[in-house]
């Protein structure tokens, strides 16, 4: 392989710490039998939480896909072994709040029998070669890894296929492979390195022509000799593809060397912008673990059910590597590695290495795809108990901050709960690595704060858009009532207005009436006011004669009726 | 951090100690040109407070000996007596130490709260209380006769007169007639008078380089500041860029006027120019915390104790130069902090 790029730049801070490495580096990966009872969290990655596909009492195989979600960023989870799933409830998980979480309980049958469609691929392609890679068209390949729940394995386990889905979007130009394993204690990718060099070759391949990038930085730290051979003579022995360069680097060791910012700027001299991602400059950065567990995916079909993980300390017997099965229990690992170190009197437990990783209470939690190592009997900066003296501003933890930021100000800030005055500050570019406390004299906790800075500021933002929402829904009620109301007075005055229009056009039928009626006695009266004629100013004696006239007239006129009955009656 | 696995950082008392260690040379080399007071005063000051420092915590009912093992009462006692006079009377240590620890320390809320450097507040306090003890207590480096111990602790914890009657014999006329002002303060009432620095030049003022017997003081200041920077206690910005601004200063005015000004290296190696420039000004607590700050705060110390000596009332002026900058310490933080990681790239 030709080096095209062995230049290399500084970063900013960090410490040079005592590695402990050569402790679990001792022996060979282990491996373990088959645990009784795997309990497997629903929630192993950065992202949505899966749900459960089986039910309690079904039977699972090997490598059957047992959980998943239709949501985008989030991994499937798969079974690790053959058995029963005896329960889908609440157990303790890894997590530095010590909560329990929901978890898919199978106890093993120890057939550890394959699923079907795995065992034909593994009988099939067994010894697939890499070159036939190029015939699995890149989407292909991301979907593959995506199906095997793959996550980035160095720690954060972030669902690899969003971070390939993401590069495809943009320009990515070189490809970084991070073996720089910069925490003291953990060996868990050197281990891998040293037994597995060509498998991991080949899982760098395949991510090459999933991304379609030509130029693979793989980045080991430089003291770890041993790793550096077994990955010199792969490279070696790889079959050569056209246009997929993979250089091998030799980063200075120095943490945090292996921080993905701090790694990028080491070997490109690129800063990865505040608030942005690594392919906003055309670099994706991978975990050496996961390229391996692509690897294993692609050419084996195997979905991550296992991870190597690093039981070390002084309280242990034998420090060492484990392959468990996701699910086990830390107590197997810790018998597997000869139990606790009888020499030691207090063994706390931490789950990653001393300068990052948190303490745990309980041993029966499992292994998930994030646990990359045990820590056992080692005081870390999570778990010292000196009781602080006040900040004197000395200004070491601005020397060592690898993000540049002031942690002094930072801490005040903090504890001052002047949260905006911390966001001034860059509160979120830290990446919490813990340098700043580390060399603190005053041994102030400061990482401690800062997390606590961050979580109240996510609380508070989440509250604001939360009344946000409440104010917006309220406000958007009210204008709905005030105009539902304004629509019905509308209504009523437009009615009123066709009412008082009706009411011009046609009266009161009650008034008609009586207007007819009195047209009706007008008209009558009229009618009367013609028949007597001269019958003013007469004498008696002529009225009396006119009595007397119509007297007899209607005296004729009866008589005549009833012989001659009228016509019109 | 109890666990040796990893590094074990500094705690905050083994870096006062350190401090303490680092002023181990320049003291010795205080007390062989200028006798024993300095120790009488730095003892002095360190029971007075420690005492005011317990009682204080007591008072504000947090742990006093917890507190008391952090040493930084004892830093600030010293400092503050290497930069009295050597013959200075008791009360003006005490007055000046109780000051320090009450006043400069603990109300502004204790270790690391405080705004102002605690032993330069003390000095400041009883530099502008008692001008004529602060001025004329000191002993003269070219003196034959150096007092005894007894001599000069009977001449500091008895009341007297100091140079009121020179001429009129008694009890402690033996030192008071051999304590004097510093070369730094002769040399520029001299200059006032209208004299040219040729005309002053004298052994019992000049020495090689700084004044006499003042630069072999500032000598081993030096050495024990640079032994500061090597174990990486303090930053090469304070001292560097102080003592830089006053050898640029002093050389620009020297230049121009051999005859009236002081010659930039006889600044350097006179008065309190080492001890302040490697132990005072760098107090961690009151200077600047950002690397560019922190040049800026010791340019501003080195330009203000320049002003000051030249044409300052003062004997010396680095007290005062350092409470001025104290004051623009927030201001320097704010306005000069480096881009963090990431923000000098721009996001597509």
């Amino acid at each position: 392989m030709t080096r095209l790029n062995d230049k290399l730049w500084d970063f900013y801070g960090g410490l040079r710490l005592p590695g402990h490495k050569e402790e679990s580096l001792t022996r060979p990966i282990q491996s373990l039998p088959v645990p009784a009872r795997l309990t497997i969290p629903l929630q192993q990655h950065i992202g949505v939480e899966t749900e459960p596909l089986v039910k309690v009492g079904d039977k699972v195989l090997k490598g059957q896909q047992i959980a998943t979600t239709q949501a985008s960023v989030a991994a499937p989870i798969h079974a690790s072994s053959s058995g029963t799933v005896t329960a889908i409830e609440n157990h303790p998980v890894p997590h530095p709040s010590g909560l329990s979480a929901p978890c898919i309980v199978i106890d093993t049958d120890g057939h550890d029998q394959w699923h079907d469609k795995i065992k034909q691929i593994r009988d099939t392609h067994e010894t697939a070669a890499i070159t036939d890679i190029h015939t699995i068209t890149p989407a292909a390949l991301r979907e593959t890894i995506r199906d095997a729940g793959i996550v980035g394995l160095g720690g954060a386990a972030f669902p690899t296929h969003v971070k390939l889905d993401n590069a495809v979007e943009h320009e990515i130009q070189t490809l970084i492979i991070n073996a720089a394993e910069c925490e003291p204690y953990i060996t868990c990718d050197n281990a891998l390195m040293r037994e597995r060099a060509p498998q991991i070759i080949d899982g760098i391949r395949i991510l090459q022509h999933a991304l379609q990038v030509k130029h693979c930085l793989l980045c080991v730290e430089d003291e770890v000799k041993d790793t550096h051979t077994a990955l010199e003579q792969a490279l070696a022995s790889a079959q050569p593809v056209p246009g997929a360069e993979i250089s091998l680097l030799k980063t200075p060791t120095r943490y945090p060397a292996g921080g993905e910012k701090q790694l990028i700027k080491t070997v490109t001299g690129k800063e990865v912008p505040a608030n942005g991602l690594p392919s906003d400059i055309g670099v994706l950065c991978h975990n050496v673990g996961t390229a391996y567990a692509i690897y294993r995916a692609v050419c084996l079909g195997e979905p991550l059910i296992s991870r190597i993980v690093t039981v070390t300390g002084q309280g242990i017997t034998r420090p060492g590597n484990i392959e468990a099965l996701i699910g086990t229990p830390l107590t197997e690992l810790i018998d597997a590695c000869g139990g606790f170190n009888p020499q030691t009197t207090a063994s706390p437990l931490t789950i990653g290495g001393p300068m990052m990783g948190f303490p745990i209470s309980r041993s029966e939690i499992p292994v998930t795809k994030s646990s990359n190592c045990l820590l056992v009997g080692v005081q870390t900066l999570n778990t010292q108990q000196h009781k602080p003296y006040p900040c004197i501003r000395c200004g070491a933890c601005v020397d060592v901050c690898p993000a540049q930021l002031l942690p002094q100000q930072l801490y005040w800030h903090s504890k001052a709960r002047e949260f905006d005055k911390a966001q001034d500050y860059n509160l979120f570019d830290c990446i919490e690595c813990g340098c700043c406390a580390a060399v603190c004299p005053s041994h102030i906790p400061l990482v401690q704060y800062y997390r606590f800075a961050k979580d109240e500021i996510w609380a508070t933002e989440k509250d604001r858009q939360k009344s946000e929402r409440a104010r917006k829904r309220f406000e958007f009620r009210q204008a709905r009532i005030e105009r539902q109301k304004r629509e019905l007075e509308e209504r009523r005055k437009r009615k009123k207005a066709a009412l008082d229009r009706k009411t011009h056009a046609q009266p009161d039928p009650k008034k008609a009436a009586i207007q007819q009626a009195i047209e009706r006695v007008q008209r009558k009266k009229a009618e009367q006011q013609v028949v007597p004629k001269n019958t003013e100013a007469l004498t008696a004696a002529q009225q009396r004669q006119i009595e007397e006239a119509e007297k007899r007239r209607q005296k004729l006129k009866r008589a005549t009726s009833t012989t001659n009955p009228d016509p019109e009656s | 951090m109890t666990d040796s696995t990893l590094i074990t950082p500094q705690s905050v008392g083994s870096v006062m100690r350190q401090l303490l260690l680092a002023l181990i040379p320049g003291v010795l080399a205080y007390v062989y040109f200028f006798g024993y007071g300095v120790l009488f005063n730095m003892l002095l000051a360190s029971v007075v407070a420690v005492t005011s420092e317990a009682l204080i915590l007591w008072w504000r009912r947090k742990p006093v000996g917890f507190f008391l093992r952090d040493y930084s009462a004892i830093v600030t006692a010293v400092l503050l007596a290497l930069c009295l006079p050597s013959l200075a009377p008791w009360w003006l240590v005490t007055i000046a130490t109780l000051f320090a620890i009450i006043v400069g320390k603990h109300l502004y809320g204790g270790l690391g709260q405080n705004l102002f450097n605690p032993a330069m507040i003390g000095y400041v306090v009883v530099m502008i209380s008692f001008p004529q003890v602060m001025t004329t207590q000191w002993f003269n480096a070219s003196q034959q006769s150096k007092p005894g111990l007894i001599d000069t602790i009977i001449h500091q914890t008895t009341p007297h007169k100091p140079k009121q009657n020179p001429g009129k014999p008694g009890a402690h006329s033996k030192i008071d007639s051999i304590t004097s002002a510093t070369p730094l303060d002769k040399v520029k009432s001299e200059l006032e008078r209208g004299k040219t620095l040729s005309e002053i030049r004298h052994p019992q003022l000049f020495g090689l380089l700084g004044s006499s017997g003042w630069e072999w003081v500032n000598f081993f200041f030096l050495l024990g500041g640079l032994w500061l920077l090597y174990r990486k206690l303090i930053g090469w910005q304070i001292p560097v860029a102080m003592l830089g601004t006053m050898f640029l200063m002093a050389g620009l005015f020297y230049v121009y006027d051999s005859d009236n000004y002081l010659p930039p290296l006889f600044q350097l190696f006179s008065g309190g120019a080492m001890l302040g420039a490697f132990f005072i000004a760098t107090d961690p607590v009151t200077c600047a915390a950002t690397h560019r700050g922190r040049l800026y705060f010791g340019i501003g110390v080195g330009l203000f104790t320049y002003i000051i000596r030249t044409w300052g009332g003062y004997p010396d002026g680095i007290a005062f130069a350092v409470l001025l900058m104290n004051m623009a310490t927030p201001t320097l933080d704010y306005y000069t902090q480096s881009d963090a990681f990431g923000h000098k790239t721009r996001k597509p």
